[in-house]
C-alpha cells in the first residue's frame, strides 16, 4: 500500500497519493493560519478562515478516497456527505459573519480589528 | 500493494497527475496571493482560483458531485458575499491598503510555519491504514441524496434548521438600529 501513499504522480500507473493531499491541506492550512493572525482587515480575516475550512475538507475527502471507505458497505460515500455539511456550514459562517462587520461597520465606521478595541462606541 | 490492484480498470494516469500538479500550481499560488496581498480586493480575486482549484481536486478525488457544490455555494455564494462585505465596508484605497498585513506579520508567519511543520512531519511519519480504492470512482449523486434521506436525515433537517437561524440571524444583525 505504501506506493499509493508517497505516489507524487511520477508513475503513471498509480495515481497521486494521500501524502500529496495531505501536503496540500497543511500548505493552505498554513496560508490560512497566517492570514487569520496578521491580516487588520476583518473581512482579509475572514478569507484566511475560508481557507482553513477548504483544508480540511480536502483532508476529508482524501482520507475517504485513499481509506477504502468507497468499497465499504455503510460507510460509502461519507467523505463528500461530510464535504457538503462543511460547505453548508462555511456559508452559514460567512452569512453571519459578514452580517457582523456590516453591524462593526454601521457602528464602528471601520471593520479594522486593530481599532475596534471595546464593545460601544 | 501491487500495481493491477491499483489499476484494475487499466486505466492510465498520466492526466490526472499533469492535472494535479497544475492544480496544486494555481492553488498554492493563488493561497499565497490570498493571504499576503496588501489590498482586500485582490485577495477576494486570488480565494476565486483558490476554491476553483480545490473543487479539482474534489474531481479528481472521485466526487464530481462535490466538486459542483463547491463551485456552486463557495464560488457562486460565499465569494459573492465576501465581495459584497467588500465593497460595502468601502474606504478610500490608499487608507484601506496601508499596513494591511499589521505588526505581528513575522511573529504570524513564525507561528504558522512552525505549526506546518509538524503537521508536515506528523503526516510523513505515520503509517497511514490504506484499503484499496476502485481506480475508477463511482457514480454518487443518486446515492449520496438517497443517504440524505436515508441515515442521516437528521443532520439533514439540523442543517436545514441552522439554516434558517442564519438567515434570520443576518437579518436581525444588519437591522437599521433607531438610536
Amino acid at each position: 500500500m505504501n506506493e499509493l501513499v508517497n505516489s507524487w504522480g511520477l508513475n503513471p500507473a498509480i495515481p497521486v497519493g494521500l501524502n500529496a493531499y495531505l501536503l496540500v491541506a497543511a500548505i493552505l492550512f498554513v496560508l490560512g493560519l497566517i492570514a487569520c493572525m496578521a491580516r487588520r482587515n476583518a473581512i482579509g480575516i475572514l478569507i484566511g478562515v475560508e481557507l482553513i475550512i477548504n483544508a480540511a475538507i480536502i483532508n476529508f475527502m482524501a482520507f475517504w478516497r485513499f481509506g477504502g471507505s468507497q468499497t465499504d458497505g455503510s460507510g460509502a460515500l461519507v467523505g463528500p456527505l461530510f464535504g457538503v455539511f462543511l460547505i453548508l456550514l462555511a456559508a452559514c459562517e460567512a452569512a453571519v459573519a459578514l452580517a457582523i462587520l456590516l453591524s462593526l461597520y454601521f457602528n464602528f465606521g471601520t471593520i479594522e480589528v486593530d481599532s475596534i478595541h471595546q464593545m460601544e462606541r | 500493494m501491487s500495481n493491477e490492484l491499483i489499476n484494475a480498470a487499466g486505466q492510465n494516469w498520466v492526466g490526472a497527475n499533469l492535472a494535479f500538479w497544475f492544480i496544486t500550481a494555481v492553488v498554492v499560488g493563488s493561497a499565497t496571493m490570498a493571504a499576503f496581498a496588501r489590498n482586500i480586493v485582490q485577495a477576494a480575486y486570488a480565494l476565486f482560483f483558490t476554491l476553483l482549484g480545490v473543487a479539482g481536486y474534489f474531481a479528481l478525488l472521485g466526487s464530481s458531485f462535490l466538486a459542483i457544490t463547491q463551485v456552486v455555494i463557495y464560488v457562486g455564494g460565499i465569494l459573492v458575499l465576501l465581495m459584497f462585505g467588500v465593497l460595502l465596508t468601502n474606504r478610500p484605497l490608499q487608507e484601506r491598503t496601508h499596513g494591511e498585513l499589521g505588526r505581528y506579520l513575522i511573529a504570524a508567519i513564525a507561528g504558522a510555519v512552525l505549526l506546518g511543520g509538524v503537521l508536515v512531519r506528523v503526516v510523513f511519519s505515520t503509517p497511514w491504514k490504506m484499503a484499496p480504492a476502485p481506480a475508477v470512482p463511482v457514480p454518487e449523486t443518486a446515492a449520496i441524496g438517497r443517504m440524505l434521506v436515508g441515515n442521516y436525515l437528521l443532520p439533514l433537517e439540523l442543517a436545514g434548521m441552522l439554516l434558517l437561524l442564519c438567515l434570520l440571524g443576518a437579518a436581525y444583525l444588519v437591522r437599521r438600529q433607531e438610536r
